[in-house]
Formats: structure tokens, sequence, C-alpha cells
């Protein structure tokens, strides 16, 4: 066994952190590392810098404009990325849409959207989860009916991360309500935003901000061109989707960069005159979280030694790194909001009132947080997938 | 990047867990514990048969030279099937302080019986009162013209009544030193009792026992860093040894969940139960991560304070999870867990005590914090 990356990959890890470092807009980082929301400008601005350097869409295949990097590579620009503060960019259409295309889209409509997703020219949204419809993706009512050469879509998606900002969404649409089987009455479609008949409603979030949305759809007309795949086949191409490489999915660069931000806090606010690093039940509860990302950073390593050997997708497991992951996610805005202590109370500046910005934002942070074990599957549906599938119960 | 064993270390391993499964069944487990002597003759021969005693051992003294690596899959093994030989305790502890520390002559009269498996030896290092510490305080080595006069007591020391040379741990005027004490010399009395996990241990006293100038090992007072590196290459082992006692946990109770009929359905079929599961899986596999990290820092780190961050940082991993893991395998078997009957109930005992052995979360949380 051997544990360490090759001087190949060290000297990539090298390459990209320059890059960033010297590409990456110090008043995003700023953003990031201070835990202000982005803006779309901000992310689309982003996300054209690593267009122009060709970095926007790394796992693509070549002929599309991917970079053709290995799995580590891919894997270690995520890290450095990550670890550099730099904005992670909205998997929507980059990761999502754009998997959906590669595998299933015609000829026409991977020219149509391929590269204006990998410039940054429109802003993709995810339309899957419904009022109804969360864990049991299946039970999707929004309809669409087939009208000569168009859907006409009625219905409403809910959850839909920054939906505010979309100009194009992908959605599982039901397009035949008498199907046997549920799944088998599913379609995926592409809609532009700016039809008639869709309606952006935000829903605010406890910690006061702005990240998702309800969309309705009040006779919206589809052309037929924007199914992908077959229809009623959306179920393959959802199921596909989930399936899809989910290395990323503990977010150890992440955390070990919060990680870094809270040992400096946990440095400057005093305890008894000491700082509270140095209290022996913070730091026990710290110790562990950082024992907790060690294990999930080899744990992750082992997933990718194995993908590398196998050429196999990682398969159920990797739900323990989505499991694992957000806890720790959890565990450090949760140790980052007590660290702050008092200071974690006062939220906005009223009548010209002195604020701190940075701690004022980790009560928020603490609270959005409590979304990481409950979207893209939630915990509890990641510990099904590898009781049925790993442990055959 | 590769986390794949060597073709060596794989087939030593299956070459052990084949030996173990045919001949340390649960039944024959208990019938040697319950023995006179609580280990058995025949599988230490065949360990020291198979090199285990000789693998970490230098080249230059009849050993392998391997590391805690090619160790680590043999000990997984050893873990499943709830071995209480003390190969742990010879291997890691003390032929490996007596290989670093000892003069040729020293070394020539051990390790040759320790690899053929004639000769067994054991690291007497705690003392009442001070828990996990290595640092010897109640037991002192007095100069004695060219000798040396040892006083003091050691507490549960492993292996002690089986072994013929004890290897001691002592405050020596200029620090701590170890001494090869014979275990019959006169002077030394030895207390010996059955841990609650199978092993024999026993607490050794000390009284007014001589031994010539041949018997410090090393320099007088230089030999705590040695003692260090040994116990964190064996905590790196043991966390090795706790996966396997994790994974025979799981094992028995998945089987167990898929066979048990309650409400007409077998218990496998309810979720409550499913997911505390898969809470047992995902421990034991972050524990893995970590003793991997562990068995690869004691083998390649030259910085001694990242080798024993990263040690302790496994020991704190693998106490949760042994304590996790072992606490649900007995919930998830019901009363059957809970009697002699079941081996569920031996894991049980056996990843409690791995848990607190050579240093529980605790004592690591205090040693990693003040690492980082």
């Amino acid at each position: 066994m051997d544990l360490s990356y090759s001087s190949e990959e060290l000297s990539f890890r090298n390459e990209v952190r320059d890059w960033i470092a010297a590409n990456l807009p110090t008043d995003l980082r700023d953003k990031v590392q201070s835990y202000r929301a982005l803006s779309k400008e901000d992310y689309l601005r982003w996300h054209k810098i690593l267009a122009a350097k060709g970095w926007s869409v790394p796992h693509w295949p070549v002929e599309w404009g991917g970079t053709g990097w290995d799995i580590t590579q891919r894997y270690i620009y995520d890290e450095e990325f990550a670890l550099a503060g730099a904005p992670g960019l909205p998997p929507f259409g980059p990761a999502m849409c754009a998997s959906v295309l590669l595998k299933f889209g015609t000829p026409t409509q991977k020219d149509q959207f391929l590269p204006r997703i990998r410039e940054g020219d429109d802003f993709w949204v995810q339309g899957y989860s419904e009022p109804g419809a969360g864990s049991d993706l299946a039970a999707v009512k929004t309809r669409a009916e087939r009208q000569g050469d168009h859907y006409v879509v009625n219905g409403q998606k809910i959850w839909t991360t920054l939906g505010h900002y979309g100009d194009w969404i992908f959605c599982l649409v039901r397009t035949d309500s008498q199907a046997e089987k549920r799944q088998e009455g599913i379609s995926f479609i592409l809609m532009d935003m700016k039809t008639p008949g869709i309606t952006v409603r935000p829903l605010i979030l406890m910690d006061g901000g702005h990240e998702v949305n309800e969309i309705f759809f009040d006779n919206v007309k589809v052309p037929v061109q924007n199914l992908v795949f077959e229809e009623n086949k959306g179920w393959t191409v959802a199921k596909y989707l989930l399936g899809h490489e989910r290395m990323g999915s503990g977010s150890v660069g992440a955390s070990r960069r919060e990680l870094a931000t809270l040992r400096a806090l946990a440095k400057r606010e005093l305890k008894n005159g000491k700082p509270l690093l140095d209290d022996v039940r913070f730091k026990d509860k710290l110790s562990r979280v950082e024992v907790e990302l060690d294990a999930l950073e080899i744990t992750s390593m082992r997933f990718l030694d194995k993908m590398r050997r196998t050429g196999q997708p990682p398969g159920a497991d990797v739900s323990m790194l989505k499991i694992r992951g957000t806890e720790v996610q959890q565990m450090i805005t949760e140790l980052a909001m007590q660290a702050a202590g008092p200071h974690a109370q006062p939220f906005k500046a009223v009548d010209n009132g002195a604020i701190d910005h940075f701690t004022s934002r980790l009560a928020p942070r603490y609270f959005n947080f409590r979304k990481a074990s409950i979207y893209a599957g939630s915990n509890e549906i990641q510990r099904n997938i590898i009781a049925k599938m790993t442990l055959g119960l | 990047m590769n986390f794949e064993l060597t073709p060596e270390q794989q087939q030593l391993a299956d070459s052990v867990s084949k030996y173990l499964s045919n001949n340390y069944t649960f039944e024959q487990r208990k019938a040697i514990v319950h023995s006179t002597t609580g280990v058995s003759e025949s599988v230490w021969h065949t360990f020291a048969e198979m090199g285990l005693t000789a693998m970490s051992l230098p080249e230059a003294d009849g050993g392998f030279g391997g590391g805690a690596m090619d160790l680590m899959a043999v000990m997984e093994a050893l873990g499943e099937a709830l071995v209480v030989e003390p190969l742990l305790d010879n291997v890691a502890l003390a032929s490996r302080l007596v290989a670093r520390l000892g003069s040729e002559a020293q070394r020539a009269a051990v390790l040759p019986g320790l690899i053929d498996g004639s000769l067994r030896l054991a690291f007497a290092s705690l003392e009442p009162g001070h828990r996990y510490g290595l640092v010897p305080h109640t037991t002192t080595a007095n100069a004695d013209g060219p000798g040396w006069v040892l006083n003091g007591h050691k507490a549960v020391v492993t292996g002690a009544a089986s072994a013929q040379q004890l290897v001691v741990s002592a405050a020596t005027p200029s620090g701590v030193s170890l001494f090869l004490v014979n275990a019959k010399a006169a002077g030394v009395t030895l207390n010996p009792s059955r841990t609650v996990d199978g092993f024999r241990v026993a607490d050794v006293v000390l009284k007014d026992v001589a031994v010539t100038a041949d018997a410090l090992l090393g320099l007088e007072g230089a030999a705590l860093p040695f003692i260090e590196e040994a116990a964190d290459f064996a905590t790196a082992l043991l966390c090795a040894e706790a996966i396997g006692a994790m994974k025979s946990a799981n094992d028995a109770t998945l089987d167990y969940m898929k066979q048990r009929k309650q409400f007409g359905v077998p218990i496998a079929s309810f979720q409550v139960l499913q997911h505390r599961m898969v809470e047992m899986y995902i421990c034991t596999e972050q524990a893995r991560s970590m003793a991997i990290l562990a068995a690869s820092k004691v083998d390649g780190s030259t910085d001694v304070n990242d080798r024993a961050r990263a040690v302790s940082a496994a020991k704190i991993k693998i106490a949760d999870a042994a304590r996790q893991v072992s606490q649900e395998s007995v919930q998830l078997h019901g009363g059957m867990g809970m009697t002699e009957e079941l081996k569920v109930s031996h894991t049980f005992r056996r990843l409690t005590m791995l848990a607190q052995q050579l240093g529980d979360a605790d004592h690591h949380l205090e040693r990693y914090a003040a690492l980082t």
C-alpha cells in the first residue's frame, strides 16, 4: 500500500493551486471564505475564467471540451478548488444536465446546449422534487401533455436551488399517468425559463437566505425537440444521473478549509483569558471532527484507487461519503457557531449598529447546513442504498 | 496511491486465515482459553513457522525486515478469530525493543528463540496508578556494583506467565531504561489472571531483583523514545486487529438479522435495524481507513510527531468505532447476544478491551490535541 500521491500528481496539484491563486478574483474568494452569498454574475464570471483556461468541464469527453484528466486528477482539481475558497460551479449544468446530454442527447441537442454550458452562457437549474415527491421521486405529478409539436406543462417543482438564477431548467415530468408502473410514465425535458407560464417564487430558509425556490408551470409550451431520450423513459435518465460519479460528495477539501477557519476563530476567541482552542472540552470535539475528516479523506482515496484499478464506478458504498461528509460539514458549522459564543447571536445591524459580519454569519450557516443531510438523497435514503446494495438487506 | 496488499502480504494473510478457520474455531478457542496455560503451543509454533514472529525483525537478526503494513492483514485475521496468543506483545513490543536496543549478545540470546517459537517475551510496562502512561514511576532500577537491582510493581502484563524473559521498564538516574529480566529470577512474583476477553496477564512484583550489567538494553536512561515508537507500532497493529474483530461482529450480526424472524418476517426487513447495521458498516470502514493510515505512518514517517499524531488519531477512531460496533452487535442480536453461547458476546468483550488497550479514546485525544 502507498497512501501518497505520485510526483506527477503532486506537480499537477501545484499547477492547479498556482493557477487558482493567480486567477481567482479576490472578491470572490473573500465572499466564499466569509460565508457571503454569491450572485449569478459571481458564478458566471468565475465560470468564464475557467472556461477561458479550458477547465470549466474537466470531466467531459475531450471532443466536447473536457481536459482528459484521469479520475485522480479530477479529484485533486476539485480538492484544490475547495481548499482555495473558489466558488464551486453549481453542478446542475456542467455536471448533471451535461452528463445526461452526453449520454442520451441527440446530436442537435448536444450542439445546441453543450457549448453554452461549457462556456457559462446559460445558468442551469434542476426541476426534480415536488411537494409530494421528495425522496420518493417517482411520485412526480407535474404533467406534460403532447399537443402537436409541443408539450404543455402544468404543475409545480420545489427546492429548486438557485432557481431564481436559472436560464434553463431540466425537469422530470409525467407524460403518461396511466402507466402500470409509476416509473414508466416519466420523461426528462428541458425548458427555457423565459417561456411564458413559468413563475419562480422564493422560499426563504431559516438562515434568512434566498437559495431555493418553488417553480410553477402554467400551460408552459415546450417544443418536443426538448425531450431528452424517449418519451416515458425519463426514469432511465434520472437513474443514470443518480448513479453518476459522486466521488466528491465527501467535500473533503471544503471541510479542510472550514476546519482551518474554525481553528483560527477558536484561537482568537478567549475563555478565561486563554484561547478557546486550548479548552479541553472544545478541543476534544474539534479533534474528533478532524479525525473523522482524516478517515473520510482516506476512505475517499480508497474508492478512488478502486475506481482506477477496476475502471468501474464505486457503487453503493460511495453513499457513505455523502453521509459522513455532510455529518462532518454539519459538525464544523455547529462548532463554529459555538466557538463564537454570545457573538453568534447578533444577526443584522439596525439603526447603524455595529456588527461583526463574520461571527454574525456563523449561526445562520449552522442553520443552513442542516440541509446537507437532507439534499441530494437524504442520508436516510443513502443508508437505504447501502443496506440494499452492499449488505443485501 | 495504491491500497492493495502486495501478493506476498495477501498470501500470508490468506494462509493465516485458512489456518485459523480450520484450527481456531469458536469451540477450539474456548478450549484454549480455559486450558491451564490459556495459550496454545501448537498455535504459537504454527505462527512461528509461518514467519509471523520473524516478520518485523531485522534481516540481520534472522527476521524479514517487514513493517506494520506486512502484518496488517494478519492482525485483522487474528482479530476476526479472537486469537488470545500474545503475538502483539511479542512481535510489536518486547522483541522490537530487544532488536532496536539490544547488543549483539542480547539479540543473539533472545531473537533466534523468538523467531523459531521456542521462546516468548512479555513487556512489563504499565503500573498501578498510571493508567496507560509509558513512563515508569514506581518501578526503579538502582546500580549495584556492575549490575542493577529492580524494585516495583508492573500491572496487567500480557503473556507474562508464558514468557521466559520479561522486558521491564524502570526509572533509572538519568531517565527511563529497559532491562531483560528472567521471569523465574529470584524476587520476581507473578500474580496471574485471565482477562475479560480471554487473555492471560499477570501483575508482576519485583522485589530486590538483582540483574547483571548485560541485562540493561541500550543506554541507561535513553529508552523512552524507543518505547514510544514500539507502542505506536503496536497500536497500529492493534487497530488492524480491531478491524478484524469489528468485521466478525458485523458479519455475525448481518447473518443473524437475515435468519431471525419476528412478526413472521426476518428482522432484516426492518428499516430501523437496517440503518443501524449500515452505521456499523460505515464505522468499520472509516476505522479501517485510519488503521491503514496508522500502519503507513509507523512504517514510513520520519517525523516522530507526525507518526504519533496519526497513530493517536487512528486509536481514537478505532476506540469509538469498536464501542459502537460491539454495543450495536449485541443489541441487534437481542437476548442471544448476551449469552456465552454465541461468538458475538466474546467479540463484544474483545472489542471493549481493544478500545482501551494501549490507551483509550480519551488518552489518545489528549495526546493528539497536544500535537496539533
